[in-house]
């Protein structure tokens, strides 16, 4: 970065000098103080817009107590009927989801990285998509698919993916980014086709990631899903909405507690597989 | 002034690595610590500034028993006790002038530090020992940008920042080519003197040992088993200390 | 003298053919994928009627419908408030309780106590914590801000602690060696050591609050989540439409100051640095996204 060499000596000619020593050039300094007055300012006045009214704040204890108290017993009887049936199209939703988005994100991901496909509108607009999805979210997109195709754990399986591409296909073009260009040399002196170098000179070499990815994506569409049926869009979100719509607060903590478990052992899976596989 | 009296450690309950190790160390110059990988030499510079704890003994030290300080009274003694690491220890996200100042987190309270608002006196001594080592200039040079020799020259500073009555080095030259080796040997030999500090080295090169150290101390199985100048190192006693025929010729 | 047909004989058969462990993995998912279809009900024909249902969708979106201009404004400022709020309050808590949750740096009565806390945090979906505050705190913007600030926690804090536990132990070893107090050793030892990384999670952190501030409204949480609900059920799609735009347009504007925060607190740039076109902004790699 250009900037003047913060230690300097000055001092009069002929004395000894007395050395100076800034850790950053005034320059540098002057851009993180914008930076610390932009957080302040944010901060300042985000704190006198959003209302705070002290009554319901004081309140929220006893609120908490209200609740926890009138979620016990908790309904485990809820669980085998519909509880369950949710669950696992809560995961399937998640997992058709996503392997979709994979599909769906590999196309853009490779138009998106500029060393395979050096044509830079081409790279752009894949970006811009990339963007749009990441932006807008699952529950957004759900609202969406749910406006199109109807209620149900298709809008969802197509919001899951939709969301997804964003994730999936940004993580891919910089692991396609931060590729060796040496293998690929190789292949390209060797006179292999674009198809040939893609399969045996960048493939190798993002498969770890991209698996990787595709299964940290995964862990958070389980996350996700479940509450897509708050709008709709099928899953155990449909359960919790309906349970919170009628207050019966103890189906609402066994399908909480549900949630809780799928996500753990989600996790737990996901751990798994790392180890063995990656 | 440094006395250890029947200093002993042992990681592991039944094999001591240090045993009974009585030692004083009052003379300025370079006292260097050799013998085999393994027999405790630098478990016994650890254990002087308390990186490492030992198990029973002594450490005299400006009055007070190191062994049995703790907290603010330890983090006192430290200030007084330089230490050059093997692997140079450098934070290297920071400047070669923060590494030099953080010599003196000891003395500057928590918050200026953390400023840096160092005093103007600590800026001028920190330049200035910059050119004793050789490294002018360098100031503003992230520690990550400099080779091996120039960041344990850098690793010398930072411990002589801290104006310290004792200077201890734990393989200070073990990973460093035999030519910046002897640069840096030179340069501690230059503090030894010119500072008047006991400088304490651990060390396994022999012949660099004789070369600069005023006195030599040898271990073998976590004992004392030579202690004088290196005049008096004869190739037996070095078969005592390393153990084996072979490796001498 | 080796004998000829001896070594002919001992080359594989197919040096190319795969092993069994990935086609199997490969079949499995794809009976997995027909039989969760058929569980969903995802047929042919009710993707064929949502394609043309799409299409009639589509027209009643566009053009988008911006007069209601207040209303968007309101909603946004709200979400960005949120999104700050949230954001700042999660950066301070998830500092100490990272910290806390290092193995390497602190005893075990520390550690699994704010462990505990950020795998909590990390656990629920921001949109169903938010549901837990309003019940607790009321409808609007606290809520939300509330509950940004817990899934904040989870995130920051599970990153910082990774972080902590990574660091070279030997610069923390010689910063104690000179007899510095804790809190210098912290931030001469361990802090220079993770406080790249931390800028870029908790730049990351912050566009994900945005993008998350802007749908906890839909559950009253505050924010124009809820404005976006309340016109999908009346069926202003054109409304809907200048909303969503406007929503990616603001999480675009985050991604572009949250790059220019990176460039300035970890390469140490300057503002003109910060307008020179692409080279002089290298991307950091994101630690996760959401």
């Amino acid at each position: 970065m250009s900037a003047a060499d913060p230690a300097r000596a000055v001092g009069p000619v002929g004395t000894s000098t007395e050395r100076i020593w800034r850790r950053f050039s005034s320059a540098q300094r002057l851009a993180r103080f914008t930076v610390y007055l932009v957080i302040v300012a944010a901060i300042v006045v985000s704190i006198q817009t959003v209302e705070v009214i002290p009554e319901f704040l004081a309140d929220a204890p006893e609120q908490v107590a209200d609740l926890l108290a009138r979620m016990w017993p908790i309904d485990f009887a809820h669980y085998p009927g519909t509880v369950h049936a949710a669950l696992t199209e809560t995961i399937h939703i998640a997992t058709l989801g996503t392997l979709l988005s994979l599909m769906l994100a590999v196309p853009v991901g490779i138009l998106a990285a500029h060393n395979l496909v050096p044509v830079t509108p081409l790279n752009l607009a894949a970006k811009l998509i990339l963007v749009s999805s990441r932006s807008v979210n699952s529950l957004v997109w759900a609202l969406l698919f749910v406006g199109i195709f109807g209620p149900g754990a298709l809008a969802g399986t197509l919001a899951i993916a939709f969301r997804s591409i964003g994730f999936v296909g940004k993580l891919l073009g910089e692991a396609l980014e931060e590729a060796q260009a040496g293998p690929i040399e190789a292949l390209t002196a060797a006179g292999a086709p674009w198809a040939s170098r893609m399969t045996f000179g960048y493939w190798p070499q993002v498969k770890p990631a991209f698996w990787s990815i595709a299964l940290f994506r995964w862990d958070i569409n389980v996350r996700e899903s479940a509450v897509l049926g708050l709008v709709g869009a099928g899953g155990i979100g449909m359960a919790l909405d309906s349970a919170l719509n009628l207050f019966q607060w103890p189906r609402v903590a066994v399908i909480l507690l549900a949630i809780f478990a799928v996500v753990i052992l989600a996790e737990v899976a996901v751990t798994q597989v790392r180890r063995r596989v990656i | 002034m440094l006395t250890l009296k029947n200093l002993s450690k042992s990681y592991v309950a039944g094999t001591p690595v240090l045993q009974d190790v009585s030692l004083e160390i009052s003379a300025r110059g370079i006292t260097a610590i050799i013998g085999a990988s393994g027999t405790g030499k630098s478990t016994l510079i650890r254990c002087i500034n308390r990186l490492v704890e030992p198990s029973s003994g002594q450490i005299l030290f400006e009055g007070a028993d190191l062994a049995r300080l703790s907290g603010r009274a330890l983090r006192h003694a430290r200030r007084h006790i330089g230490m050059v690491f093997q692997e140079y220890n450098l934070v290297e996200r920071l400047t070669v002038m923060e590494n030099l100042l953080s010599g003196r987190l000891g003395y500057v309270p928590a918050w200026r530090a953390w400023r840096r608002k160092f005093p103007p006196e600590d800026i001028h001594r920190a330049f200035e020992l910059l050119d004793v080592v050789g490294l002018a200039g360098f100031a503003n040079q992230r520690a990550d940008a400099l080779s091996g020799g120039q960041r344990q020259r850098v690793g010398i500073a930072r411990a002589v920042m801290q104006e310290p009555t004792l200077l201890l080095a734990d393989e200070p030259t073990s990973s460093l080519d035999p030519k910046t080796s002897v640069e840096i040997m030179e340069l501690l030999a230059n503090i030894a003197h010119s500072r008047k500090i006991p400088v304490l080295v651990n060390m396994h090169d022999v012949e660099l040992a004789r070369r600069f150290a005023d006195r030599i101390v040898g271990m073998a199985e976590g004992r004392v088993v030579f202690d004088g100048p290196p005049a008096q190192l004869t190739d037996e006693m070095l078969t005592t200390i390393y153990g084996g025929q072979g490796w001498l010729h | 003298m080796t004998d000829p047909t001896a070594t002919v004989a001992a080359l594989p058969a197919d040096p190319f053919r795969r092993s069994l462990w990935p086609r199997l993995a490969a079949v499995a998912l794809a009976v997995y994928v027909v039989y969760a279809c058929a569980q969903l009900e995802v047929s042919w024909e009710r993707v064929q009627t949502g394609l043309d249902n799409a299409a009639k969708f589509f027209s009643r979106l566009f053009p988008p419908n911006f007069h209601r201009r207040d209303l968007l404004v309101k909603g946004l400022s709200e979400s960005l408030e949120i999104a700050v709020l949230a954001s700042t309050l999660g950066i301070l808590l998830a500092l100490p309780i990272g910290l806390c949750a290092a193995r390497n740096l602190m005893p075990l009565w520390v550690t699994w106590p704010a462990r505990l806390v950020i795998v909590l945090s990390r656990s629920f979906h921001p949109v169903i914590v938010a549901i837990l505050f309003v019940k607790a705190v009321g409808f609007g913007a606290l809520a939300g801000a509330l509950a940004l600030t817990v899934a904040s926690i989870g995130f920051i804090g599970k990153l910082f602690t990774e972080a902590i536990e990574e660091i070279s132990l030997k610069q923390v070893e010689a910063i104690r060696a000179t007899g510095a107090p804790f809190a210098s050793v912290l931030a001469f030892g361990v802090l220079p050591q993770v406080f790249s990384r931390f800028i870029g999670f908790a730049t990351y952190q912050l566009d994900s609050n945005l993008r998350n501030s802007t749908m906890v409204g839909i559950v009253g949480a505050g924010g124009i989540g809820g404005t976006l609900f309340a016109a999908f059920q009346r069926f202003d799609y054109d409304f809907v439409c200048a909303i969503l735009i406007s929503i990616i347009t603001l999480i675009m504007i985050g991604e572009v100051l949250a790059t220019a925060v990176r460039a300035i607190f970890i390469e140490n740039a300057t503002l003109p640095d910060l307008l020179r076109p692409g080279a002089a902004m290298r991307r950091v790699r994101h630690a996760e996204d959401d």
